[in-house]
C-alpha cells in the first residue's frame, strides 16, 4: 500500500491549482522514531519535512495527472528548490498549495507554497515554498518501455479524490 | 530591442546555474551540459522550460516546443539508427533539427551514446539566438 501524505483535497482549479491537506496526529508511529528520547533529551515528535516534500509532490502530481485525466504516468523527476522554515508538531495541520507552472507533453514544473495551521490560535503561517519537476514516464527521451496499467495513480490515490468530492476526475 | 551575445549568454548561463546547481564559472561556451555541467534526462526539460521563461517579454512570447531544442523518439527508427550509430539519413535529420549544434566531430563517431554531448553551452545560445531572430 501507497503511503499517502495528504489527507484532503481541498481546492481545484482545473489545470491550474491544487490545495491539500494534511492533519499531523501523534498517533503515526514514524513521528514516535522522529525524534524519539535519547541521551541527548526527551522525545520531540516533528513531521520530517522530506515527507512534507512528499506531500507536496503527491498533491502537485494529482494535480498534473488530473490534467490528462490520469492517463500519463506522472513521476517525480526533480526538486528544483525546497525550504522550510519551521517544525510542524502533532495536532498542527499542513496545506499544500500547488500550481503549474509550465506543462507539455514530457512533464510538468511546479510551484507550491505550505502553510500550517496552528490550531491554538486558529491562524495560517507560511512555512515554505517547493518547486517540483514531474516527467510524463512514456514520454521519456530515452525510450524506455513501462507497463502499460497506471501504476502511479494507485486506489489510494483515487480514494482521496473520491473522498474529496472530486471522483469524477478519475472516472 | 534585441539581446547581445553577451546578454544571451548571462541568461543562459543563469538557466544552467539554477537548473543544474553548478557555478557560474563552470558555465563557460564550450562546456558540454551531461560530460560538465552533469545534465541528466529530466535536466533537458527543465532547461527548457527555464529558458522559456528567461526569455518571455510582456510582448514577445518565447515558448520552445516539444523536440525543438533536443530532438526525441530518434533511437527507436530503424532507418536513423543501426547498430547503436546514426546511419546517413539519421545524421541529415539531427543536422536539420539542430542547426544550433556543431556536428563536425560527431560525424566521425556517430554513436548514439555520444548524442548528448553534442549539446554545449553555446550552442544553447546558438539556439536562443537564432529563435529570437538574431
Amino acid at each position: 500500500m501507497r503511503w499517502m501524505w495528504i489527507d484532503q483535497i481541498t481546492t481545484f482549479e482545473a489545470n491550474r491549482r491544487m490545495v491539500a491537506v494534511k492533519n499531523v496526529s501523534l498517533a503515526e508511529e514514524h513521528l514516535h522514531q522522529h525524534f524519539a528520547a535519547g541521551p541527548d533529551g526527551p522525545a520531540c515528535p516533528v513531521m520530517p519535512m522530506s515527507l512534507m516534500i512528499e506531500g507536496m509532490a503527491q498533491t502537485a502530481g494529482v494535480l498534473v495527472g488530473s490534467v490528462n485525466r490520469f492517463r500519463e504516468k506522472v513521476i517525480l523527476a526533480k526538486v528544483n528548490d525546497a525550504r522550510i522554515d519551521r517544525e510542524v508538531i502533532p495536532g498542527q495541520t499542513i496545506r499544500y498549495d500547488a500550481t503549474i507552472e509550465r506543462m507539455d507533453a514530457a512533464g510538468a514544473s511546479t510551484m507550491g507554497v505550505i502553510d500550517v495551521l496552528d490550531h491554538r490560535t486558529g491562524s495560517w503561517q507560511r512555512i515554505g515554498e517547493i518547486s517540483l519537476m514531474f516527467s510524463h514516464i512514456d514520454a521519456n527521451r530515452s525510450g524506455l518501455q513501462f507497463p502499460e496499467h497506471n501504476f502511479v495513480f494507485s486506489d489510494n490515490f483515487r480514494l482521496i479524490l473520491e473522498q474529496s468530492g472530486l471522483g469524477s476526475l478519475a472516472d | 530591442m534585441a539581446l547581445t551575445s553577451d546578454e544571451i549568454f548571462k541568461k543562459v548561463q543563469g538557466v544552467l546555474v539554477d537548473a543544474l546547481g553548478v557555478d557560474e564559472g563552470d558555465v563557460t561556451p564550450d562546456a558540454v551540459l551531461t560530460t560538465d555541467l552533469g545534465a541528466e534526462s529530466i535536466d533537458f526539460l527543465d532547461i527548457t522550460f527555464r529558458l522559456d521563461k528567461a526569455f518571455t517579454t510582456p510582448d514577445r512570447p518565447f515558448k520552445i516546443g516539444q523536440g525543438e531544442l533536443f530532438p526525441e523518439n530518434l533511437m527507436a527508427n530503424p532507418d536513423l539508427v543501426k547498430d547503436g550509430k546514426f546511419t546517413d539519413a539519421g545524421m541529415a535529420l539531427l543536422k536539420e533539427k539542430m542547426p544550433h549544434v556543431n556536428f563536425a566531430a560527431f560525424d566521425i563517431d556517430r554513436r548514439v551514446e555520444s548524442v548528448s554531448e553534442l549539446f554545449t553551452v553555446k550552442s544553447l545560445c546558438d539556439f536562443v539566438a537564432r529563435k529570437l531572430g538574431h
